[in-house]
């Protein structure tokens, strides 16, 4: 159905329905920001406090002393450096990615597609251990001798974003209309000049979309950076937490908790400023076009050099980054005392080596798989709400600069430190706002930690797409008298719920994967499979190490498996604009 | 509430795409459907037991016994477990009900309380090690109590005169060896922490640093008990030059630079525990592979404790009680891979075999730890890592 024809039919709504309309844009900014304000502002910022009220008093001598130790600048800077290295080779070796696995067509796409993401929730303790396994001066790279340097750090930080980059900038890809750059090559326009010209301007806003969240997954990055940087190497992130965990001082903690924020805003609003430059409704194409790619042709008149290049850059990254550190887990999980075998999988139903665990993997297994679902639900119900209300251009500056800030306060959650935030909830959801509720306790704390770590993944994958439309759409509707409510079923949804699919994948593999805020608020009795993980790989023993390992591939092939089927839910939607 | 929106948001775009497609496209979306089906089917299926329904259940179901006495609400770290007919015969005991919160271990978890002192997270605390026990009573997040089960080996380790906190369980930090390795390369083990400083041992040790891992921050305090505070660093420093390798964390220097049997690195010498040789002894042999140096030990102690404006001061007593008990005690080392503080507890016997206790490990007064430990710890950072 079309928009004009939507339009027409809405004809009758009238001023109550505008009103109704008003009403509803107010719950979709309010209901959000309650969501966020409850279960991130309020805990982060008690605990911030904390740190800065001495004796009842605010005292802010922290920041003085914290700044004058020579150790604070030289954190902060190896922070931006480590993050700003690994976005970039991120994004440098991500496009070719994207372009291969969005724009081209060629036998065992999807399983490529799903595999690539596999890394981004892998728990860092046993990537840790495979990427050290790689790199150590025994293992396969250890010639490199990048164990415990600065490029042994940002190797990791790419192999767990480069999925990031490759997803959020093919999707938005292969949804571009391909009749620009036809027009370019046929005025005679070189390959590479089509590329630069037409296509690279045409993708910044999904590029900035996707190096904004590398980038704060870079600079909060904490287990890879623990166990790969050695003892030379440090975050912001991991210095919170030893300040936190170890030193016990929070005064500390929280001036490096400000800097940390600073540092997070800082990058929002430069990625915010690259987008804005962009930002027009682009030429989106329906999908039953987009979605057939020309095949891949390395040989015969049909091959082109970008091509080659591009499957040369993502064979290389795939074996060397992405397929060795995953094959020493998958092949390590098939060792067995004896030999080789499925003994590993087989203990999976057992609480591991001398009961190592208090359930059994599969049981871990399915309680993370509720927690993820409830997870995802909360996160693609607030994402998609502020991923709506950002996607509008109100004519009014005051409302357009608020709408900016909407989107940057959503993107926080990646940027601020697990332990900051697990701790937040303890002392902060006692009783909060006054309500006699003790919410520290609550089984859906869990699902809750989850979902703000995963809005802004939510909100970075739908609002390029909503961004997409052409608002003359929604204006000719309005013209023609439909109901704001129409408008959002007619125009919005049908191309929203393109990247939904995504969103839903993304947003579920996130919370499978979350171990930060989840490992302080799991139960002995109830654990997710990614602290099982740890608590297996944290004894000794070949068949502790077995599970841990062989618990990593199920970890990993669920993912996966979620990621190939929520990308076909994308596709299930049929969409005509 | 979840389920209802778990159900909208998978659905709607199933629905939006039948009505929309036109007819001739219809079995080709007939089939596409499948999947988006399958998640829809999926989703649903684990709604009906997400988090929010299976919780209660689960709870409900092993709360019977709890009538009389309530709920007592034990803190922990991750790694406590004991056996559930124990905690059941507790609860039928007691007519309580044993909740168990885990938020961190180690630092982490005596912060916690700290930052809760106002509205704590429980009744009773069990896992507060000797690092950080002063802290923790100094900080007033505990209660006196000295249970009745109290025997002297609990008194030998008592941090302080008002009895804050019991001891439960020790645990020995030593530096492991990998007997095949020094058999294989003919050269005898090392004995002592100062041989660990020899030539012939160039290269091969592996040790965890102490600003980020517990056994690594053990070690370094068996080393200032053992060369005092003049002479701890001078030893850091010879084992710098030695050749010493540091990692963030348990699991990577064991798992990828130790030699053992289940590890693939190249250093036979591997920051450890004491009762980590019996896991890595292979279904019917009769040897370990490994050896814990006993002479190189840190003993680690774990405290329990009642917690101060505990809401069921009562049960967390009981609780300490119950944890020194004599069955508790013999569950611990099969449970939690620590040894009972109770010595009259036999242990399993392929601990007396592969992981004997060290009799004379390295101490230090709880005291003397806290009041130092940040400097030792920047100290040791500025030695070793420079």
């Amino acid at each position: 159905m079309t928009a004009v024809a939507a339009a027409r039919s809405g004809v009758v709504a009238g001023r109550g329905g505008r009103l109704l309309g008003h009403a509803g844009w107010a719950l979709a900014v309010a209901a959000p920001l309650a969501f966020l304000g409850v279960f991130f502002a309020l805990p982060v910022g008690t605990l911030v406090l904390r740190g800065f009220v001495a004796d009842g008093a605010l005292d802010l001598t922290g920041f003085t002393e914290v700044f004058s130790r020579p150790r604070t600048w030289r954190i902060i800077g190896l922070t931006l450096a480590q993050a700003t290295v690994g976005t970039a080779i991120s994004v440098l070796l991500g496009l070719p990615g994207a372009h291969l696995l969005y724009r081209r067509e060629f036998r065992g796409r999807g399983v490529v597609r799903a595999l690539v993401v596999v890394p981004f929730v892998l728990p860092t303790v046993v990537v840790g251990v495979a990427f050290r396994s790689v790199l150590s001066d025994s293992g396969p790279l250890g010639a490199l001798g990048w164990d415990g340097t600065f490029a042994g750090v940002v190797a990791a930080l790419v192999f767990f974003n480069y999925s990031v980059v490759v997803r959020t900038v093919g999707a938005f890809w292969v949804q571009l209309d391909r009749r620009a750059e036809d027009a370019a090559a046929a005025l005679g326009a070189p390959p590479w000049r089509v590329f630069t010209s037409v296509t690279l301007p045409a993708l910044t806003p999904a590029i900035a979309s996707a190096a904004s969240i590398v980038f704060l997954f870079c600079a909060t990055a904490f287990g890879v950076v623990l166990v790969l940087g050695g003892t030379r190497y440090g975050t912001v992130e991991t210095e919170i937490w030893v300040q936190t965990a170890q030193f016990l001082d929070l005064r500390a903690a929280a001036v490096l908790s400000v800097v940390q924020l600073v540092v997070v805003a800082g990058a929002l609003l430069a990625a915010g400023r690259a987008r804005d430059r962009r930002e027009r409704a682009l030429q989106m194409t329906a999908p039953e076009r987009a979605s057939r790619p020309p095949r891949l042709a390395l040989r015969g008149p049909g091959r082109r050099a970008g091509d080659i290049a591009a499957v040369a850059v993502t064979g290389a990254v795939g074996v060397l980054l992405l397929a060795l550190p995953l094959a020493t887990v998958a092949v390590r999980s098939l060792r067995t005392p004896t030999g080789w075998g499925l003994d590993n999988y087989a203990n999976l139903a057992t609480t591991g080596g001398r009961n190592a665990l208090s359930v059994t993997v599969w049981e871990a297994t399915l309680t993370s798989l509720r927690v993820a679902l409830d997870a995802t639900v909360i996160a693609v119900v607030v994402g998609g709400l502020v991923a709506l209300v950002v996607s509008r251009r109100p004519r009014a500056r005051a409302r357009r600069r608020a709408v900016r800030l909407l989107d940057a306060v959503f993107m926080l959650p990646l940027g601020v430190s697990a332990v900051t935030v697990g701790f937040g909830f303890l002392v902060a959801l006692h009783r909060p706002l006054g309500l006699d509720l003790d919410l520290r306790s609550s089984p859906l704390l869990i699902p809750i930690a989850q979902a703000v770590v995963a809005t802004p993944l939510v909100v970075r994958t739908v609002l390029p797409v909503l961004r997409a439309v052409d608002s003359r759409l929604h204006e000719a509707a309005a013209v023609l008298g439909a109901s704001p409510a129409r408008v959002l079923a007619t125009v919005d949804w049908p191309v929203a719920a393109r990247s939904l699919g995504l969103a839903l994948g993304l947003a579920f593999a996130v919370s499978l994967g979350e171990f930060g805020a989840t490992s302080f608020l799991a139960r002995p009795e109830r654990p997710t499979l990614p602290v099982v993980i740890f608590r297996l790989i944290g004894r000794p023993g070949a068949e502790n190490l077995g599970m841990a390992l062989a618990a990593s591939v199920v970890l990993g092939l669920l993912t996966a498996t979620v990621m190939s089927l929520a990308e076909r839910l994308r596709h299930g939607s049929s969409v005509e604009i | 509430m979840a389920r209802d929106l778990a159900a909208g948001t998978t659905a709607t775009p199933r629905a939006g795409s039948t009505t929309d497609a036109a007819p001739g496209a219809r079995t080709a979306h007939g089939r596409r459907l499948a999947a988006p089906a399958t998640v829809v089917a999926v989703g649903l299926a684990l709604a009906g037991c997400s988090a929010i329904g299976a919780d209660d259940g689960g709870q409900d179901a092993t709360a019977s016994p709890g009538e009389e006495g309530g709920t007592v609400v034990l803190v922990t770290h991750d790694s406590f477990l004991l056996s559930d007919d124990l905690v059941a015969q507790f609860e039928a005991d007691t007519g309580l009900t044993l909740e168990t919160v885990a938020p961190g271990d180690g630092g982490a978890l005596v912060n916690q309380l700290i930052l809760t002192k106002d509205a704590p997270l429980g009744d009773v605390v069990y896992g507060i090690d000797n690092t950080f026990a002063s802290r923790a009573i100094a900080e007033g997040v505990l209660e006196p109590y000295t249970s009745p089960a109290a025997s002297d080996d609990v008194e030998q380790y008592a941090v302080d005169d008002e009895g804050h906190l019991s001891a439960v369980d020790v645990g020995d930090v030593c530096i492991n060896v990998d007997h095949e390795w020094f058999a294989q390369a003919g050269i005898p083990e090392p004995v002592t922490l100062e041989d660990l400083t020899a030539p012939e041992y160039r290269d091969l040790l592996v040790v965890t640093n102490p600003a980020t891992s517990s056994p690594g921050l053990a070690f370094a305090l068996a080393t200032v008990a053992a060369f005092g505070e003049d002479g701890w660093l001078d030893y850091w420093a010879a084992l710098r030059d030695n050749g010493l390798k540091v990692v963030s964390g348990w699991s990577d220097a064991y798992y990828v630079d130790f030699s053992g049997p289940t590890s693939e690195g190249d250093r036979p010498l591997v920051l450890s525990y004491a009762s980590s040789p019996p896991y890595e002894v292979a279904e019917g042999a009769t040897e370990a592979p490994t050896g814990a140096l006993l002479d190189t030990c840190f003993r680690q102690v774990e405290y329990a404790g009642v917690l101060a404006g505990a809401a069921n001061p009562e049960g967390a007593r009981q609780v300490v009680d119950w944890l020194l008990s004599p069955e508790v005690q013999a569950d611990i080392p099969e449970s939690m891979y620590v040894y009972p503080v109770d010595s009259g507890v036999t242990l399993p016997e392929s601990w007396t075999t592969y992981a004997p206790q060290p009799e004379e490990p390295y101490t230090l007064d709880p005291e003397t730890i806290s009041e130092n430990r940040d400097d030792w710890i920047q100290a040791w950072t500025d030695t070793v890592v420079g």
